[in-house]
């Protein structure tokens, strides 16, 4: 898979940033070759694949958690669009990883 | 051909790599007092520890008299107010039993805060000499036990810090190390592959039922352990936090299911249940980082592998932290508190196995006396609240 992004696992659904990459980086995905709309931070997920609503999220070849949201390939996955199977997830605004601190 | 150190020989026959002077304040109260007992030595091996509260509590005196007659300390100075429930008269009695130099100061009876700081720091100057004439002895890989935790994790921990801290783990236990894995809170969604991996059966169980304890307890809290900074670094879920964190352990045999303060009696590899029995009491089961690293020093860790993601700078009382950088770009930020660069493997420089490598010597390494980043900046946290356990069950460690 192009860098900068990793397929860990041949069953994934998902890829992981190995480096930060900016709106605009061209990353070829399982069907197709599309363009990121918004940067997507080191280590943050994108969709491999379009991943309908209720399906298994998949990293390590192991589930890590389900679709909230129907996901197109090459968007963010992150907490806005799946749920823990276990329990619920805390976070703060800056969940994106880019958001500066935000004042109280 | 194993390489071999000079290590601290205690009357138990374990042995320590420091030789530490530990000061103890037994509640809150007493925490000045010996702190500022402490501060009279910056340039020597004196070093605070304490339990913050007033009532009595079974793990907590456990916990720390495992924690005083640990190999790296050398003598222990209890700091009393006087009028607290910490059982002081056994925790004394605990630590004479090994030969160690002990002494209480109770506040209230020696005279005050002045008073009690002169004596105090005129005692720890008497066992500073002491503990110079500690028999050294010849020390092994398979003599050591090490702990490994992950703080601040991110979305590069799983990939890289992790992983290499479960590579070395697997280098150290076939040089017949013990080693301690824990925090079955993120462990939840891992219960069935790491059951897989028991020495029995019945131990298998064992460590499905950790887990599933753990889950219970942190859906009664409402909280799993994941922590704001975990999403900022692109963790999603407990379960995606759980499989980066579980693949610490390496991929040996697990020997034995331990509880804080259990000491591993082989070499091998242990998951520590850090999770309360019993109904919910006393809050979360680790309130941060450190009580983790408290709790594997409890149960004998000579030191602890510590990866972080978002970065976390912390070290340890007793026994060094060595700190293993996931993330290049926090390396890069925060190069003066990391030991290790995993950040490499997510650039592709160097593999799992060549960063594992380097783990595994850097221990060895700091057994024989080198200091760890944490250790040389002056980092000893330290932290210890309530919990309660009952004692492991018959299948938790069995027979060679």
């Amino acid at each position: 898979m192009t860098a900068p992004f990793l397929h860990l696992h041949p069953d994934d659904n998902v890829l992981v940033a190995r480096a930060s990459a900016p709106a605009g980086t061209e990353v070829k995905l399982a069907d197709c070759t599309v363009t990121l709309a918004h940067a997507i931070p080191l280590a943050h997920k994108i969709a491999l694949r379009d991943i309908a609503a209720g399906e298994r999220i998949l990293k390590y070849g192991m589930p890590i958690g389900i679709a909230t949201a129907d996901i197109a390939a090459g968007t963010h996955v992150h907490i806005h669009n799946i749920r823990s199977a276990y329990t619920p997830t805390h976070a703060l605004q800056d969940a994106d990883g880019q958001s500066p601190e935000t004042p109280k | 051909m194993t390489e071999k150190f000079q290590g601290y020989l205690r009357s138990d026959g374990r042995k320590g790599i420091r030789n530490t002077v530990v000061v103890a304040y037994l509640v809150e109260c007493a925490h000045f007092v010996a702190s500022k007992i402490v501060a009279g030595f910056d340039d020597e091996d004196v070093q605070l520890i304490g339990f913050p509260g007033c009532f009595p509590n079974e793990y907590a005196a456990r916990v720390m008299g495992q924690l005083c007659t640990h190999p790296n300390v050398g003598a222990v100075l209890f700091v009393s107010l006087g009028c607290e429930s910490f059982d002081k008269v056994r925790a004394k009695g605990t630590v004479a039993s090994t030969g160690r130099p002990v002494e209480t100061l109770v506040i209230q009876r020696s005279g005050g805060t002045a008073k009690t700081v002169e004596t105090g720091r005129a005692w720890v100057r008497s066992a500073l000499d002491e503990v110079a004439k500690v028999e050294r002895a010849p020390m092994g890989i398979d003599e050591l036990i090490i702990g490994t935790i992950c703080g601040g994790s991110d979305g590069t921990s799983g990939i890289s810090g992790n992983p290499a801290a479960g590579k070395a783990f697997d280098l150290l236990i076939a040089e017949g190390a013990a080693c301690i894995f824990e925090e079955t809170g993120e462990l939840i969604s891992c219960e069935d592959i790491m059951a897989e991996r028991a020495k029995t059966p019945e131990l298998g169980e064992e460590l499905r039922a950790a887990v599933q304890k753990a889950e219970r307890y942190y859906a009664t809290l409402g909280y799993g352990s994941f922590a704001a900074g975990n999403a900022a670094g692109g963790l999603s879920t407990i379960e995606e936090k759980s499989l980066g964190a579980y693949v610490k352990s390496g991929d040996s045999q697990i020997s034995g299911l331990i509880k804080p303060g259990d000491v591993p009696p082989r070499g091998g590899l242990y998951l520590m249940d850090v999770v309360p029995d019993g109904e919910v009491r006393f809050g979360f089961p680790n309130i941060s980082d450190n009580a983790e690293i408290v709790e594997m020093i409890a149960s004998g860790a000579h030191m602890t592998l510590f990866v972080t993601g978002r970065g976390s700078v912390v070290g340890s009382a007793i026994s060094p932290v060595i700190k293993i950088c996931a993330n290049p770009d926090t390396y890069r930020a925060l190069e003066g508190d990391m030991d290790v660069n995993a950040g490499d493997i997510i650039e592709g420089k160097r593999s799992i196995a060549e960063v594992g490598q380097e783990i595994r010597d850097l221990v060895v390494n700091v057994a024989k006396g080198a200091q760890t980043k944490s250790e040389a900046l002056g980092h000893r946290e330290f932290i210890l609240t309530y919990k309660s356990f009952d004692p492991i069950g018959p299948s938790c460690l069995p027979a060679v």
